[in-house]
């Protein structure tokens, strides 16, 4: 078995001076003190990449920053599933008894330390070279084709789409470490500028300076345990060129592995955490989990149903599309946030019922996929 | 080891589509590799295609990530499912619609030679 004991979560935004070092030892060191431990206890470290400080052993550049020695540390990068690939691997780690808390870390200043462009460019990589680079596509280009076609498949609207939007900023809202606050309505996502269409700026997240970590240990540390029940991943495929058919995506795929490896069905889940780097990602792995039917997880946004008082709360500190993205962090905040829900202290967010929790994360353009089910114990 | 000669393909310059065809299984790809990615059997046969298909999905870049690449916006990434039974990526006229039948021609972007789709005229 294995528990997230602590978690610690930087505000997204602007971290002007903050270096990537620096940010993950801030989210390190909340994670830390929330599982009521000590740095020297911290035996196993996982880090995801920094695109501002590419290296080729960055978990020890951080232990060595951070003062620690542990025995297990190595860095992970399966672009935006590394935060759920990690915390599969810690909760692998600890259940083989390798180490007893594996610290799961990341930090990026992707937005002011490097131009935009630089940024957009770097993820830009994730296409093919020879094949696909040389056409100048974007990422948000690469998501554009995907949201083309299934809009086309299963005749989801960019207002649909827009409805993303909008909920993830309402559940910022209420967040004060989320970069976006400011409540948006459909219109507002409709009129916003072109990026690659037919995705909007506001169908897209941001880029952003942040830190995310958590310990995942061997035993609770405190009177509520979240435990991680099962995971799983699949990987289907690396470029939007190869993307598979949609009824034979990876997310189910992972899905299905994870529900065979804890035993929890979809139907048992109370609380979702996706990721949702743009509102047709959001939409598409909601209707691939089954959360909602092909086509329909807009009508369910608007009907409140994964609203914070609705029936699957969804993503309750604003996710990618308004918390923010600061690479490998960002999907973290995911499950920082679960976290918190599970354990009763996410305040003027907290939801009813999170007692078991799906996570999902996707890297790539749909491509590598890693799911988890989590669930609270006293 | 390649089943035939290596033929040009516009990414290297020439005003072709290329893809190869594994004799083993029948499999198309158009990845250029040494084996085929279906069965693994080497020297899939390298096949100049017509440049006939149907656009798969589309995408109007309006926002570029380089100065190079922004001297062209708005222009319209898509994926055509060619008539050789591959995906490929490409430009295409801004207009064109999923399910289209289009035909490739070529075109300049960035400094360089791409495949460039436009409606297959009856």
């Amino acid at each position: 078995m294995s528990f997230i004991t602590g978690v610690g979560l930087t505000s997204f935004g602007r971290h002007e001076g903050s270096s990537t070092l620096d940010l993950m030892s801030k989210a390190a060191e909340l994670a830390i003190a929330d599982a009521g431990l000590k740095r020297a206890e911290i035996d196993g470290v996982l880090c995801g990449y920094s695109t501002v400080q590419p290296h080729i052993m960055l978990a020890t550049v951080f232990a060595e920053h951070f003062g620690i020695k542990p025995s297990y540390a190595h860095a992970v990068q399966v672009g935006g599933a590394t935060g759920l690939a990690m915390t599969m691997l810690a909760h692998t780690i600890v259940e083989a008894g390798l180490a007893r808390h594996v610290l799961v870390v990341s930090g990026e200043n992707r937005l002011t330390g490097q131009s935009r462009d630089a940024a957009i460019q770097a993820l830009a990589q994730v296409g093919h070279p020879e094949y696909e680079m040389p056409l100048g596509p974007t990422i948000p280009a690469y998501y554009g084709l995907v949201a083309s076609r299934y809009m086309h498949e299963y005749g989801v609207s960019e207002e649909g789409l827009a409805e993303f939007a909008v909920l993830m900023r309402d559940n910022a809202a209420d967040h004060p470490g989320a970069q976006f606050r400011d409540r948006i309505t459909v219109n507002d996502v409709m009129n916003s500028k072109p990026v690659a269409l037919p995705l909007k700026l506001l169908d897209c997240c941001p880029v952003s300076d942040g830190g995310a970590a958590f310990v995942v240990s061997r035993e609770p540390t405190s009177g509520i345990g979240v435990r991680v029940r099962g995971c799983a991943q699949a990987h289907t495929h690396q470029y939007v060129t190869t993307l598979p058919q949609f009824d034979a995506m990876g997310a189910a795929m992972s899905l299905k592995r994870a529900s065979t490896a804890s035993g929890v069905a979809i139907g048992d889940v109370r609380y979702a955490g996706i990721y949702d780097s743009f509102t047709i990602t959001l939409a598409m792995l909601l209707e691939e989990l089954g959360l909602a039917e092909r086509g329909e997880a807009a009508a369910r946004v608007r009907s409140g149903h994964f609203s914070r008082d609705g029936e699957m709360p969804l993503n309750t500190h604003g996710g990618l599309l308004s918390y923010g993205h600061c690479g490998v962090g960002g999907a973290m905040a995911h499950l920082v946030e679960t976290q918190l829900q599970m354990t009763g202290r996410a305040g003027n967010r907290q939801v009813r019922d999170a007692s078991i929790a799906l996570l999902h994360g996707d890297g790539g353009v749909l491509s590598s996929h890693v799911s988890m089910f989590l669930e609270r114990v006293r | 080891m390649s089943g035939g000669p290596r033929i040009d393909d516009w990414s290297t310059g020439a005003e072709a589509i290329v893809y190869q065809s594994c004799a083993a299984c029948s499999a198309t790809q158009y990845f250029r590799r040494s084996f085929c990615a279906g069965c693994g059997a080497p020297g899939p046969v390298e096949k100049r295609a017509s440049g006939e298909g149907v656009v798969y999905a589309t995408s109007l870049v309006v926002r570029a990530a380089t100065p190079e690449a922004r001297a062209h916006v708005p222009y319209n990434i898509i994926l055509v499912d060619a008539a050789e039974g591959f995906r490929m990526m490409a430009h295409g006229d801004n207009d064109l619609k999923i399910g289209d039948r289009v035909t490739a021609r070529y075109a300049r972007f960035t400094g360089r030679l791409i495949p460039y789709f436009a409606r297959t005229k009856s």
